[in-house]
């Protein structure tokens, strides 16, 4: 091998016992006034892998962006073998060994698998690239994850296991010493997942020290030395693997404070509002069955990823379903695009405000009367008046504090979530569906919010709440349904659902279904 | 308005309502006095303000620029510019491109040339079949941009290749002349001492205000060019709405060269040839963003006027005809450069 990559197998060894590791004190990360990372220790020693575990939010990813280079903290420290390790860039970060193996696979589909592996430091050899070069330590970093994926053929066509097998591959040939893996077997299989473990044991006993962020306990507790919990960005519980319960790690994961008092919703109607049937969507979701009831609120929990915004943008008609059925009050209708839903009595927020829910440039009260303007105009005509009437309901009936006459930009995400929530409302849906609906919002508004979903459901409104929040599902819902892996995992009842129950579900993929029995 | 239109004065307003507690007693503040004389600056649209300082400047230079005389023919000069320029404001609006107008237009007058003349169809039967055939493209490039998927630069690229090409075929490049009196009368009257084709003009401009301000579809085009998905989710038909205004293009592309026709006596096959590059100009001066969603009729008129009164002063002042064009494209860049420096501000940065 190439003294520019200094081989994996040779000086580990000695560098395990000289090196005192990865050690980060006091990290904290503030976003927006609130500590997503907030005083976090985390020490990594050459050859051990630490299981990083935690709730959507908890501020894993946050911390794996910091420690490679990708965030700067707003405190802490880190230290490599005692000197201070401060990098500003990932590029920094690679220089002191430290790698991050992303999530989403980033490759360019036309360039060779030796080219994806030494992209941006291609070698040249008189003014072109040194394909030779690049393809035989292409071949030899890949031979030793055990992968038989050819170095000369380009990425399109290979599968997202082999890609991953390409992104460690990169990784390995800056010779790191420390390797972040966030969340790799997100997108993986079983078999494919078990692959990725046995690379992780060639980097382990390489003298590498790993941070392995996943939600899949089965995975962590079989592939961790060591376990940390982290919780609204605080470190508050470690463990090392052995003899560690599961039970433990998701009570860790969720016991906190509820501090909103969520009060018991009202009595829901006995007619059922909307009934889902059978619903799947290929390579999303499938076999979904639920009903609703007039007034319910549903709540559906899981993690990201689990299929749960996948599953109601297909009955808002945001995407087509390849099969199953949706009736709304007892009727079977036919759902292809939105405009379908909504004629239907359905009515959706979608998650991303920004990019799906709301047109910033435009003012409130047009962005507010855009789906209903057909109704709303008088002899054919949508006038200031007729604007105005509306924008001043929903302001009051929502409490939005801030002009709806300029564009949206120009307002807090509280109240720009407010007008989004005002869109739906102007017709009264029969249904409504709520996707992440306080995401980035401040608390008064969350507050207003709740109470408005509270309300609506008084008046008979079936709501669907998806949330990665588990405080505000269990608040909120009459019934939580799980999703996990695609796959409704089980619908739960108010008095039964506590946080455990909820997340035990929901960490369930295809891989453990029965360990739970 | 244009909202990228507004000038430093709203800027003002805005960043002290971002400031401003937000309680409804100090939003009635900002509503108040301050807040009203912004709102009216903001209606004023950037370019009107070059279009006045031009006209000023002009009526000094020229002792026959300020006459009736010359101002009614500044008004037919553009007209057909101008009815094209509505067409293309929609077609930006929805975050597309017509680079076909110029062709259409001379195809549309050739065929209705053609079918008069050599088909000898009655005249009243060959002039509504002209309109068609310009709706008609327009339609296609709107087909071509929805359902084909194809860039609309590319789709009405290629139509304009093809549109240009037949206009020269249908007469094996021959010009049609002979045209009913009736016809030729429409570019030679006036009406209360207004030339028809400035009503025509300013009748299309109207109409369109009024549809993109108070019709729910019209409406619906600044939603689309803003953000189609979050359009589509509202329930908007987009591909509906986007074919309409294609063909709506088309179709104003061909009264455009209806009103040629008429002007000339004579259906050219090569006319239009250099009106693509006018009206985007028109558009663009006007205020419109080539990334859709803004743009408005007022500012695409007074780009309109900007452009006719520039090309009108610069021909009084014996300014040579090929250095014309050189002064329209510094116009072009000083309109969108003030554009970009007024949204920027508002913007904060």
């Amino acid at each position: 091998m190439d003294a520019q990559h200094p081989a994996l197998l040779t000086e580990e060894a000695t560098r395990t016992d000289a090196s005192t590791g990865l050690v980060c004190t006091g990290l904290t990360k503030i976003y927006g006034g609130i500590a997503v990372v907030n005083q976090v220790d985390i020490s990594l020693t050459p050859g051990t892998v630490v299981g990083l575990v935690g709730e959507n939010g908890a501020g894993k990813s946050t911390t794996s962006s910091m420690i490679a280079g990708m965030v700067q903290p707003d405190s802490g420290s880190m230290t490599i073998d005692g000197e201070a390790y401060e990098p500003r860039s990932p590029a920094d970060a690679l220089r002191a060994g430290v790698a991050l193996i992303h999530q989403e696979i980033r490759m360019i589909p036309d360039l060779s698998v030796a080219e994806n592996i030494f992209l941006g430091r291609l070698p040249l050899r008189r003014g072109v690239v040194d394909r030779a070069k690049i393809e035989e330590e292409s071949a030899h970093v890949l031979s030793l994850l055990g992968s038989r994926i050819d170095p000369r053929r380009p990425v399109r066509g290979l599968s997202i296991a082999s890609q991953q097998e390409i992104e460690i591959a990169r990784a390995l040939t800056r010779a790191p010493r420390y390797v972040i893996f966030d969340e790799p077997s997100a997108s993986l299989g079983e078999s494919e997942t078990a692959r990725v473990f046995d690379q992780i044991d060639v980097l382990r006993t390489n003298g590498v020290g790993i941070v392995y962020i996943s939600h899949k306990l089965d995975e962590i507790t079989r592939v961790a030395d060591s376990i940390i919990c982290l919780r609204d960005g605080r470190r508050v519980a470690d463990w090392s693997t052995t003899g560690v319960a599961k039970d433990d790690i998701v009570r860790a994961m969720v016991g906190r404070d509820f501090t909103y008092g969520h009060s018991t919703p009202t009595e829901h109607g006995a007619a059922i509002a909307l009934e889902v049937r059978d619903l799947s969507r290929e390579g999303a979701f499938e076999g979904v069955n639920f009903t609703v009831n007039q007034g319910e609120i549903l709540g559906i929990a899981g993690l990201i990823g689990a299929g749960r915004t996948e599953m109601v943008r297909t009955i808002a008609g945001s995407d087509r379903a390849t099969s199953g059925q949706i009736l709304v009050a007892g009727e079977p209708r036919t759902i292809r695009r939105p405009a379908d839903s909504i004629s239907a009595g359905i009515a959706m927020v979608p998650e991303d405000r920004k990019s799906q829910g709301l047109n910033l440039d435009r003012p409130g009260a047009d962005n507010m009367t855009l789906p209903w303007e057909k109704h709303l105009a008088q002899h054919g005509l949508v006038t200031q008046r007729v604007l105005d009437r509306v924008a001043r309901e929903q302001r009051e009936f929502l409490d939005i504090r801030g002009r709806t006459d300029i564009p949206v930009r120009h307002l807090s995400g509280g109240n720009q979530q407010k007008v989004l929530l005002g869109k739906w409302l102007i017709k009264r849906p029969d249904v409504l569906i709520l996707d992440e609906p306080t995401r980035g919002v401040d608390v008064g508004a969350k507050m207003t919010i709740y109470e408005t979903i509270r309300r609506l459901a008084a008046e008979g409104v079936a709501v669907i709440v998806v949330s990665s929040e588990l405080e505000e599902v269990l608040g909120l819902s009459h019934r939580v349904l799980v999703m996990a892996a695609g796959r409704q995992q089980g619908v739960i009842d108010r008095d039964q659902a506590t946080p455990e129950a909820v997340m035990r579900l929901a960490l369930r993929g295809h891989a453990d279904t029965d360990s739970e029995s | 308005m244009s909202r990228e239109r507004e000038t430093e004065m709203t800027t003002t307003s805005t960043r002290e309502m971002r400031t401003m507690p937000e309680s409804p007693a100090a939003e009635k503040r900002a509503a108040g006095f301050r807040g009203h004389v912004a709102s009216l600056a903001s209606k004023v649209p950037g370019p009107l303000v070059g279009l006045v300082v031009i006209f000023v400047a002009l009526s000094f230079l020229s002792p026959y620029f300020l006459t009736p005389r010359n101002l009614l023919n500044i008004l037919t000069q553009i007209s057909a510019i101008g009815i094209m320029s509505v067409g293309a404001l929609l077609v930006i609006i929805i975050g597309g491109i017509d680079l076909s107008v110029g062709a259409v237009l001379a195809l549309s007058m050739m065929s209705m040339g053609w079918l008069y003349s050599y088909a000898e169809w009655p005249f009243e039967a060959a002039l509504p079949a002209g309109l068609v055939v310009g709706a008609l493209i327009g339609l296609l490039n709107g087909v071509l941009a929805t359902y084909g998927k194809l860039q609309p630069f590319i789709a009405t690229l290629a139509t304009m290749s093809a549109a240009a090409g037949l206009a020269v075929f249908v007469t094996g490049g021959n010009p049609v002349t002979g045209f009913p009196e009736w016809f030729l009368a429409l570019t030679t009257m006036s009406i209360a001492g207004l030339p028809i084709q400035g009503v025509i003009l300013v009748l299309i401009f109207g109409i369109a205000a009024f549809w993109l301000r108070f019709r729910p579809t019209g409406r619906s085009l600044y939603a689309i060019g803003g953000n189609e998905e979050v359009a589509r989710l509202s329930g908007i038909p987009i591909r509906r709405i986007k074919l309409a205004v294609y063909t709506i293009a088309g179709l104003l592309a061909a009264v455009a060269g209806l009103l040629v026709t008429s002007r000339l006596d004579s259906a050219q096959p090569t006319a239009g040839g250099s009106d693509l590059l006018n009206v985007i100009a028109v558009v663009v001066i006007g205020g419109a963003s080539l990334a859709g969603g803004s743009g408005s009729l007022l500012g695409t008129f007074v780009g309109l006027l900007i452009i006719g009164v520039l090309n009108n002063g610069m021909s009084l002042l014996n300014v040579s005809p090929n250095l014309q064009p050189v002064v329209l494209g510094a116009v072009i860049v000083a309109a969108v450069m003030t554009d970009r420096r007024a949204s920027r501000a508002q913007s904060g940065h």
